[in-house]
């Protein structure tokens, strides 16, 4: 069974392609027209801050994951240290680790038959982010284990195109629009995240984290305009994190 | 339009790279590290509340004192904006889609009738 007959490589090709296709109409639905949204509002931060198209292109290509690119940009924006930028992308991205070794399993899937080269691996998991990582956790297993990198791949690479496409056009709308319109696409950068919190509150510990840090992040600005980010994140999200252990310690839950 | 304008000035690139290392780094040693690692382990647990009380930081930072553009509106624009944003994303069942609209449209109306507190 294992050995490659015509066939049984032309039913995968064949299974290859729906996968492929089937990913691209889905990342063109809701996920893409989300993120496209969204990263118009990276891409008028982008003008507006004066970082530039060509590095807004360049951030979201290399970075790919909003929260550390708008990270980069605010800090870029008020003159911190590249500790101090270098340090707030890795904490805000690290959370990113834990995405990649979940989702591995399932992309390595089980084709005996042909086995997903590591490079392959190490491409891929450069598309995992929030919105690819939690609808292929969702989608992968409903899909045979030799078209699921197929899958991957076409669905990661629509979403990266989405984006890129979302950075040009921000900065290009940014500068066409009248003020106050421009102003509100730079708005749409913590309006968008306000309501990913909103959705996602259902781990005590992340609430409290959210809670703090909303709380923190503005007073510490006050006190110390470059560093006040990361000390918000460190301390507001350990505090967070005790709090939540010592609550499940006491409460059993 | 400037080619200045449109590259943005020479010190963005040196963070840019730092800030692709280390991205690239999260992704890059979940590949390499993989089935040795816990997802679910304490560690990645505090990384998780880390992570957001730092974007939430910063998300609260950007309405409340933004540095940037946003700046120039006043404290009242943004936060009604919020509001309305938030007010229709539950409405609409929490549709992200809808309540981004309702925040970038209402940033823009109330930024034209309340004029720049400064």
């Amino acid at each position: 069974m294992t050995t490659a007959e015509p066939s049984g490589n032309a039913r995968t090709a064949c299974l290859r392609g729906a996968a492929v296709r089937a990913a691209i109409r889905e990342a063109l639905g809701m996920p893409g027209v989300v993120l496209f949204a969204s990263y118009l509002g990276f891409g008028s931060l982008a003008r507006e801050t004066g970082f530039g198209l060509g590095a807004g292109l360049v951030s979201t290509a290399t970075g790919w994951a909003l929260p550390g690119q708008m990270a980069l940009v605010e800090l870029w924006s008020i003159g911190a240290s590249l500790v101090a930028i270098g340090l707030a992308v890795a904490l805000t991205n690290t959370r990113l680790l834990p995405m990649v070794v979940t989702l591995l399993p399932l992309l390595r899937g089980s084709a005996p038959d042909r086995p997903v080269p590591r490079w392959w691996l190490y491409a891929l998991a450069h598309v995992i982010a929030v919105t690819t990582w939690a609808n292929a956790m969702r989608r992968l297993p409903e899909l045979p284990a030799q078209s699921r990198p197929a899958w991957f791949a076409a669905y990661g690479a629509t979403l990266f195109a989405v984006t890129l496409a979302g950075t040009a056009g921000g900065f290009f709308l940014a500068g066409v629009v009248p003020k106050p319109v421009t102003l509100g696409l730079v708005f749409l950068n913590p309006i968008y995240f306000l309501m990913l919190f909103a959705v996602d509150l259902k781990q005590r510990a992340r609430v409290l984290a959210l809670a703090f840090g909303l709380v923190t992040g503005p007073l510490l600005h006050l006190v110390a305009p470059t560093y006040g980010l990361l000390i918000t994140g460190v301390a507001a999200g350990t505090l967070a994190f005790v709090l939540d252990a010592l609550w499940s310690r006491r409460g059993g839950a | 339009m400037s080619g200045d304008h449109l590259m943005g000035s020479g010190d963005v690139w040196l963070p840019l790279l730092v800030a692709a290392a280390v991205t690239y780094a999260a992704r890059g040693l979940g590949v390499a590290l993989g089935g040795r690692l816990d997802p679910n382990g304490a560690v990645f647990r505090w990384v998780g509340c880390v992570a957001y009380a730092l974007l939430a930081g910063l998300v609260a930072r950007m309405i409340v004192f933004p540095v940037g553009p946003l700046a120039a509106t006043g404290l009242p624009v943004r936060a009604g904006a919020t509001a309305a944003a938030l007010l229709v994303f539950w409405i609409t069942g929490r549709s992200v889609l809808w309540g981004a609209v309702a925040g970038v449209a209402g940033l823009s109306l109330l930024a034209r009738l309340i004029p720049p507190v400064l």
